[in-house]
């Protein structure tokens, strides 16, 4: 099951704070760690939800690069372009564009004030 | 085995050969369904898998087998079919139905003969090794690039099609070429006379020999050279290798040998269906012999593989009914076109013939007795008439009233055919046999976007002859059903690069947002438009790419500063003027690379990279560079990299002028300019060009006056010399002048197009560059100089910028909420330093995290 961003918003039963709103870069993205995994936020103020997380290992290369790519939209939904091969994921579920073999975890998340929340599922 | 699976069983079917037609059968049989019948095996005498030969000259100016295989390497085991690569059949044994190879024996209920041709090599005493070469196999290139080591001056015998490709191939490989033809003229099957002395003329005039009725009687030891080729009537040439291309022979050995017909002038007789003598047995591409003739060029033989496919798939074949074998070349980069009875052999023909002997240009027109239909032409030098008169004689499209018109110059290019002018049934692609109707209906279907036709109908996937046309009638078919044709940068911007630079200059914009706002959709933009736009904004306005609003259009070693590597880390690279470097400052470079334990290797450009830096430590790496007295060496950044240098006047013998001093003096001022692809410079103190300046974007050479520029060479992947721009400038006249090359670059250049290629698209070349930029012939030197100055004014170190403030800082952090380094970054020590781990080795060390 691929789970969307918005969907499990409310469904989620626990949140736990990973960093604070002031360590997102807007329009663009950052990492942290949380629960043994990397995770990238990326943070697009003005969005209904505007902070997404993702899994940070690119599945292509390996390397963990996803929270330093380029975020964009693309045929209709918000993507990160991988900084090395350049494929993109969707940041709302993680399905990459042009290969249905990869695919990112995406998780809940949301700012809480000024902190920033990843939903335990 | 028992009976009841007997019978469901799919029969064998056994190809032999793997080349572009039998590779395209194999394609055929899987897209025409033949594989629920077929268990298919496929032979291929060669080491590669199947590739194309029809570009194999590119072997030596940049592609690889690899670049040149046709389909990906697990197409065949993904659809269960068996290839054996380097297993050459020896033998058909009919009665038994089963070929045998060197490693055995293997059944078959149907066989196709996919064998294709070998060169001809002509009985001549004394050839042997170099002096043999052929072209047609990756090997036998292997072969002649190693022949050409050490040898100054190659020959090509024969003169048609094949050997002028070779003769190219021996000029890549950097060799004088000769060509030498029994027959009186080039090219003697597609070109007239007047044809072949045009092209003659041409393919002089790019330095390659050209020697006409020369028969080699023999070969003996040269004087100057390895080889002396004695011609008849006493004459003679020498050269170091001799490849030959007389002629192609259909590689029928299995045929004959195993009793199938065989043609008189060779190639396993076949029926309109393909069949040979033996009906279980096809024969396809060269190695066939169809109404006596045999066909060397590669949409016939694909026209047969398609055709074979479907009737072995069980659908309706159409027969093969001979092929059209009209010809569009680019040889030596000389436009070569056939079309049809190119020699008016028609009874009645009569011929318009128009002859330039100041651009050796040729062209003729073949009509016939009524006067009323296109039989055939001729091209020599421009093929922008080929494609509308190779629709006139394919469809039978009456002459217009002037017929000569159809090949005069014209002042607005060549006359088109109106792609609505062409029937449905026209063949665009005659490679994939793809009609202009397929092309219709596939658009009808859906298909919006050009990549995505040439996949869903192969047109233009083959020779890709037919790419200009296809284009014309994909933006013709759009335009005709009220959808406008896009040229767009991507789904934000209906702009390309240079009209998005206008924009940007014209109205002063000064952010993505703006830009976005004003002439872009959506709000966020993509991987594509940001950087483009960001580069335009910096290379007009120059302002520190770590501003805010500029960071998040940053390509990722642009965001961060540094070049990412395949696991993550970063390289650093050090700004290192000119090449010039004291031993204080080597001694820094050594410890911090120490310090951190960073991988350390000298570049091409004189510089030194420090490899392995994670995120977090590259502030603090470039907090004691900056210290020590460093700047940021731009090797991020499409932008100036390096001016390399020699040393000059100042220390060598030979030098007459300092060198060193006009590197310093140039990539200070070019430093940090952002520009469409990156920029790599060189100044050499003398015509000894130590300093390479002739592989450069810009190149500067002393002379005893000053100083010669070239422009727009480049190294990679495809080499170009830089060309000699002006000569003997003073030093203001030498910069004055990169500026406005530069900024005439930086604003007419497309997205990621380094200078060499921007230079061969610039319509009128480089004396249109000349005029613009030497002659001021558009009047923008002032302007082009003066926003130049303006970007070097605003110059500064970014990471001395970025260092300065705590707020830029925040992101070279690994994790933002812990202190930990990266766990997924793995290294292991070779030769003395680190370097990352494969993926192989992965595996073997323990990890903690699951990949998905």
């Amino acid at each position: 099951m691929s789970l969307s961003n918005a969907a499990v918003n409310l469904q989620t039963q626990r949140w736990q704070t990973v960093c604070g709103r002031q360590d997102l870069v807007a329009q663009s993205g950052v990492v942290v760690w949380f629960e043994g995994r990397q995770v990238a936020l990326f943070y697009l103020p003005g969005e209904d939800n505007p902070v997404f997380a993702i899994d940070n290992q690119d599945p292509k290369s390996g390397a963990n690069v996803i929270g330093r790519g380029l975020v964009g939209h693309l045929k209709g939904e918000l993507v990160v372009a991988a900084p090395l091969y350049k494929q993109h994921f969707s940041l709302n579920d993680g399905r990459c564009l042009e290969d249905e073999q990869q695919a990112l975890q995406v998780w809940p998340v949301r700012l809480s004030g000024e902190q920033v929340e990843i939903g335990l599922a | 085995m028992n009976a009841a699976t007997t019978i469901t069983q799919r029969e064998q079917l056994i190809i032999v050969g793997n080349g572009m037609v039998g590779h395209h059968c194999v394609e055929q049989l899987i897209e025409q369904g033949a594989l629920n019948r077929f268990q298919v095996r496929v032979f291929g005498e060669e080491r590669q898998r199947a590739y194309d030969r029809v570009h194999l000259s590119e072997y030596f100016s940049g592609s690889d087998a690899e670049t040149l295989a046709m389909g990906a390497a697990g197409q065949y085991a993904e659809h269960g079919i068996t290839l054996h690569l380097d297993e050459a059949v020896l033998q058909i044994d009919r009665e038994r139905r089963e070929v045998v190879t060197p490693a055995g024996r293997y059944a078959y209920d149907q066989l196709i003969l996919a064998t294709g041709s070998y060169p001809f090599v002509p009985p001549i005493q004394g050839c042997e090794g170099a002096s043999r070469l052929v072209y047609r196999t990756l090997d036998d290139l292997d072969a002649i690039r190693a022949a050409a080591a050490n040898a100054r001056r190659g020959v090509v015998v024969g003169g048609g099609l094949l050997g002028l490709e070779a003769a190219n191939a021996l000029k890549s490989l950097g060799l004088e070429a000769h060509v030498v033809e029994f027959a009186p003229r080039l090219m003697p099957v597609q070109l007239d006379a007047e044809g072949g002395a045009a092209l003659r003329a041409q393919i002089e005039a790019l330095g390659v020999g050209v020697h006409l009725s020369r028969a080699t009687q023999s070969v003996v030891a040269g004087e100057d050279y390895r080889y002396r080729m004695n011609f008849d009537g006493g004459e003679y040439l020498e050269t170091d290798l001799i490849v030959f291309s007389a002629g192609i022979r259909p590689q029928d050995a299995l045929g004959r040998s195993s009793g199938l017909d065989v043609a008189a002038r060779g190639g396993v007789v076949i029926d309109s269906a393909c069949r040979t003598s033996d009906p279980q047995i096809f024969a396809i591409g060269e190695c066939a012999s169809w109404n006596g003739s045999v066909f060397g060029l590669v949409a016939p033989g694909y026209s047969m593989a398609r055709n074979v496919a479907a009737a072995l798939a069980g659908r309706d074949a159409s027969s093969f009914t001979g092929a059209d074998m009209s010809t569009k070349l680019k040889l030596l980069g000389v436009d070569v076109g056939s079309i049809g009875d190119a020699h008016g052999a028609t009874p009645g023909a009569r011929s318009y013939r128009f002859i330039d002997e100041a651009g050796s240009a040729y062209r003729r027109l073949v009509v016939d007795a009524s006067g009323k239909q296109v039989l055939g032409a001729v091209l020599v030098g421009d093929n922008s008439y080929y494609d509308t008169l190779l629709q006139y004689v394919q469809n039978g499209i009456a002459l217009p009233a002037d017929p000569a018109a159809l090949i005069l110059p014209q002042s607005g290019g060549a006359p088109a055919l109106g792609a609505d002018a062409l029937p449905d049934s026209a063949t665009i692609c005659s490679c994939h046999n793809v009609s202009k109707g397929a092309i219709c209906k596939a658009i009808d279907n859906g298909c919006g976007e050009l990549g995505e036709l040439k996949q869903q109908t192969k047109a233009c996937t083959g020779c890709g002859g037919c790419a200009a046309l296809l284009k014309q009638v994909f933006e013709h078919e759009l335009i005709a059903r009220g959808v406008s044709v896009d040229k767009s940068l991507c789904e934000h911007f209906a702009y390309t690069r240079q009209e998005l630079y206008a924009l940007v200059r014209v109205e002063g914009i000064q952010s993505f947002d703006e830009m976005l706002a004003r002439h872009g959709r959506g709000h966020v933009g993509c991987d594509i438009c940001k950087p483009t736009v960001g580069s335009i904004l910096a290379s007009c306005w120059n302002q520190p790419i770590m501003d805010p609003s500029l960071v998040p259009l940053q390509d990722t070693n642009d965001t961060f500063m540094a070049n990412m590597q395949k696991n993550g880390t970063y390289s650093v690279v050090p700004r290192i003027p000119g090449g010039e470097i004291t031993p204080d400052k080597l001694i820094v470079i050594g410890q911090v690379a120490k310090k951190y334990d960073l991988y350390t290797k000298i570049t091409g450009g004189q510089r030194i990279d420090l490899f392995g830096a994670q995120l977090h430590e590259l502030p603090a790496i470039w907090g004691e560079l900056i210290e020590a007295g460093f700047e940021t060496g731009h090797a991020y950044g499409k932008s100036t990299r390096t001016v390399k240098s020699c040393v000059g006047s100042t220390w060598c013998r030979y030098g007459v002028q300092d060198s060193v001093q006009m590197a310093l003096t140039l990539e200070d001022r070019y430093k940090g300019l952002r520009s469409p692809h990156k920029l790599k410079f060189a100044v050499s103190g003398c015509t000894r060009e130590c300093a390479e300046a002739q592989s450069k974007d810009i190149g500067v050479i002393a002379t005893e006056k000053g100083w010669n520029l070239y422009i727009c060479g480049n190294g990679g992947m495809r080499p170009r010399h830089a060309e000699l721009f002006a000569t003997d400038l003073d030093d203001a006249g030498l910069i004055r002048i990169i500026d406005r090359v530069l900024m005439f670059y930086i604003r007419t250049a497309d997205k990621l197009q380094r200078t060499s290629v921007w230079r061969e698209s610039l319509e009128g070349g480089l004396d249109y560059l000349k005029a613009v930029i030497l002659d001021d012939s558009l009047g923008l030197g002032a302007e082009l100089e003066a926003q130049m100055q303006l970007v070097v004014d605003r110059y500064e170190c970014e990471w001395a910028n970025a260092l300065k403030d705590p707020e830029k800082l925040k992101r070279f952090r690994t994790f933002v909420n812990d202190q930990r380094p990266d766990p997924g970054v793995h290294f292991v020590r070779e030769r003395g330093q680190r370097r990352p781990i494969g993926a192989a080795e992965l595996h073997l060390i323990p990890t903690t995290e699951e990949v998905l």
